[in-house]
């Protein structure tokens, strides 16, 4: 029989014993979830090698296009119809494939990581093992949830400013602008890692209150679901009081495209209609507007000389960072809550 | 020997829903015994050993450890190796990074034990733990609690699942490390056979409430009985409602 090495236990009195340094977790967990993050690498690699092999001939159309002076000759019209080709054929917009499949990562990758974290040792058994060693619980679970979480944060935000590069001919000033407030808001530099932190928070404790590891998975699919839809649908336009203009020119140049909250007109004080003009006003007083400029902008000209007033109330394209760090804020704050109470049902409740 | 108790529990109960696992459990484990939790099933024997590692907290009374530490405080954590029912480990992982783990995660960890010990087992360690048989999982699991050097060993169920080679080899490895490096050792079991011939303690428990406690011979004296067997079943028969201590 093998004789232990040490010598007899010392009796150093632990009273006052220092506790396992926490730096010792960050072999443990590379160990125990190198698959994981190997897998999160192949993902984000694979995708900005995608990214980068289609988004440089849409970068070469795009300066190309904007590069052309003056703009309406026919010479420049062809490179305009030739980068906005290149861009629908290249899945631009979160309408293509190519933006609802980037919308799915940041859930996909917290699900993965973060959901298996408890969920797998409650569902083997192994927290009878990891629960009792000397490094403390709480402290373990402590560890592992932030330094996942601070990893995920690096490599998305990198991917980020990746996403960002490649949507840039689309939300720069050009041809084909939409307002970076909404097209892929939730992609960029900031809400990227944001939303995958905050997916992977919202997989920790569904695998703490789950204890199973495919349910936890679905689970925190089905929840960060609600979550960004709700976000986009009714909560990220109340960030910041939006702006109400009658003028119909509320792009100012260069700052990109505004993002149009709602619209309303009014006739003499008093509240006329909402959104586009009816059909009976339109018919009676602006019959002969061309059908490329109709909305409420478009008729805005037309009604204004019967004493309609055009409202508008937007969110200037300036915002976007402001936008962005609101959004990551309230997202970080929400995870850090989540992985607390995750560390308390660690602590307290009963295996 | 010391003198302080490994494990001591005073009106210790712990209840799941409106059912009590264990009831005003008090009693006091001196060090340096091999001390056998036996009782059928359902009788507590987790419970009493999950609430003396600190993986559950109980709902009435205290216990405490290794002389009046906290159970599952860090202090507490840091004396006691729990190999759990079963054996859990990482089935992924290869067994040099079960040694790796369990080395990060404590205070003290003797490698080289660690390394001779599995060595002398014959268990490679690059294979994957959940790879190894039944006896060699179990064997792994205890190197790793042997190897950090602990005073109290809690063994839960240890070898319910082995075959009587691998059980032989498993207890063997447990007397050893109580009788060369003076390990406390605390194992439960529903097999009385098994523990006949390691414990010199026992703690005998039925429907959540200890039914007897005390040192072996002392026991056998003072019941009139020639084994632990015999004394265990006569007790677990005869007397369901009376409490020793």
């Amino acid at each position: 029989m093998t004789a232990r090495t040490m010598p007899a236990r010392p009796d150093e009195d632990d009273a006052g014993l220092r506790p396992v340094p926490w730096r010792r977790m960050a072999g443990v967990t590379w160990r125990q979830h190198r698959f994981a993050l190997a897998g999160v690498a192949v993902l984000l690699g694979g995708l900005a090698v995608w990214l980068w092999i289609i988004g440089t001939p849409l970068h070469r159309d795009y300066a190309a296009a904007v590069a052309c002076h003056p703009a309406s000759s026919p010479a420049c019209q062809n490179l305009i119809s030739t980068f906005a080709a290149s861009a629908t054929s290249n899945f631009m917009g979160d309408k293509g494939p190519g933006g609802v499949l980037l919308q799915l990562v940041p859930a996909l990758i917290g699900a993965f990581v973060g959901a298996p974290v408890l969920a797998r040792e409650l569902e083997t058994g192994t927290f009878r093992y990891a629960w009792t060693q000397g490094f403390g619980r709480w402290r373990w679970a402590l560890a592992k949830l932030v330094l996942l979480a601070v990893v995920l944060a690096a490599a998305t935000a990198a991917f980020g400013v990746l996403v960002s590069w490649y949507f840039q001919p689309e939300l720069g000033p050009g041809p084909y602008q939409t307002s970076p407030l909404i097209t892929l808001f939730g992609l960029r530099e900031v809400t990227f890692p944001a939303w995958t932190v905050a997916a992977f928070a919202i997989g920790a404790l569904a695998g703490m209150l789950i204890r199973r590891v495919v349910p936890a998975i679905v689970a925190t699919l089905a929840v960060y679901a609600g979550l960004a839809f709700a976000t986009a649908a009714f909560l990220r336009e109340h960030y910041l009081t939006p702006l109400v203009t009658t003028s119909i020119n509320f792009n100012l140049p260069g700052t990109g495209t505004a993002w149009t909250i709602s619209q309303w007109s009014t006739q003499g004080g008093r509240f006329a209609f909402a959104g586009n003009p009816p059909d009976s006003l339109v018919n009676q007083f602006c019959s002969s507007v061309p059908a490329d400029k109709v909305g409420p902008l478009g008729f805005a000209p037309c009604l204004a000389q019967h004493g309609y007033t055009q409202w508008t109330s937007y969110q200037p394209a300036g915002r976007f960072w402001p936008f962005q760090w609101i959004e990551g804020g309230w997202l970080l704050a929400l995870s850090a809550l989540l992985i607390a109470v995750t560390i308390w049902l660690v602590r307290r409740r009963a295996a | 020997m010391r003198s302080m108790n490994v494990v001591k529990a005073s009106g210790l109960g712990k209840r799941y829903g409106r059912t009590w696992a264990l009831r005003e459990c008090t009693l006091e484990i001196p060090a340096g015994r091999v001390a056998a939790l036996v009782g059928p099933n359902g009788a507590g024997k987790s419970t009493l050993l999950n609430l003396a590692v600190g993986l559950t907290g109980p709902s009435a009374g205290a216990v405490t450890v290794l002389g009046g530490r906290a159970a599952g405080a860090p202090a507490a954590l840091d004396g006691i190796a729990f190999v759990a029912q079963d054996t859990p480990l990482y089935k992924n992982l290869p067994v040099a990074d079960m040694i790796y783990l369990t080395r990060r995660l404590n205070r003290r960890f003797d490698q080289r034990y660690a390394r001779a010990r599995l060595d002398e087992l014959g268990i490679p360690l690059k294979r994957k733990a959940g790879k190894l048989s039944g006896g060699q999982q179990a064997q792994l699991a205890l190197t790793l609690a042997l190897a950090r050097r602990p005073r109290l060993l809690v063994l839960d169920e240890p070898v319910a699942m082995l075959d009587p080679v691998a059980r032989h080899d498993f207890m063997a490895t447990v007397l050893a490390a109580a009788s060369a490096d003076g390990v406390s050792v605390l194992l439960s079991s529903h097999v009385l056979t098994e523990l006949e011939r390691v414990a010199d303690y026992l703690i005998l428990l039925a429907r959540g409430q200890v039914r007897l406690a005390g040192a072996v011979d002392d026991l056998l004296a003072a019941h009139g009985r020639s084994s632990l067997e015999e004394l265990a079943l006569a007790y677990l028969r005869e007397s369901p409602s009376a409490v020793t201590r």
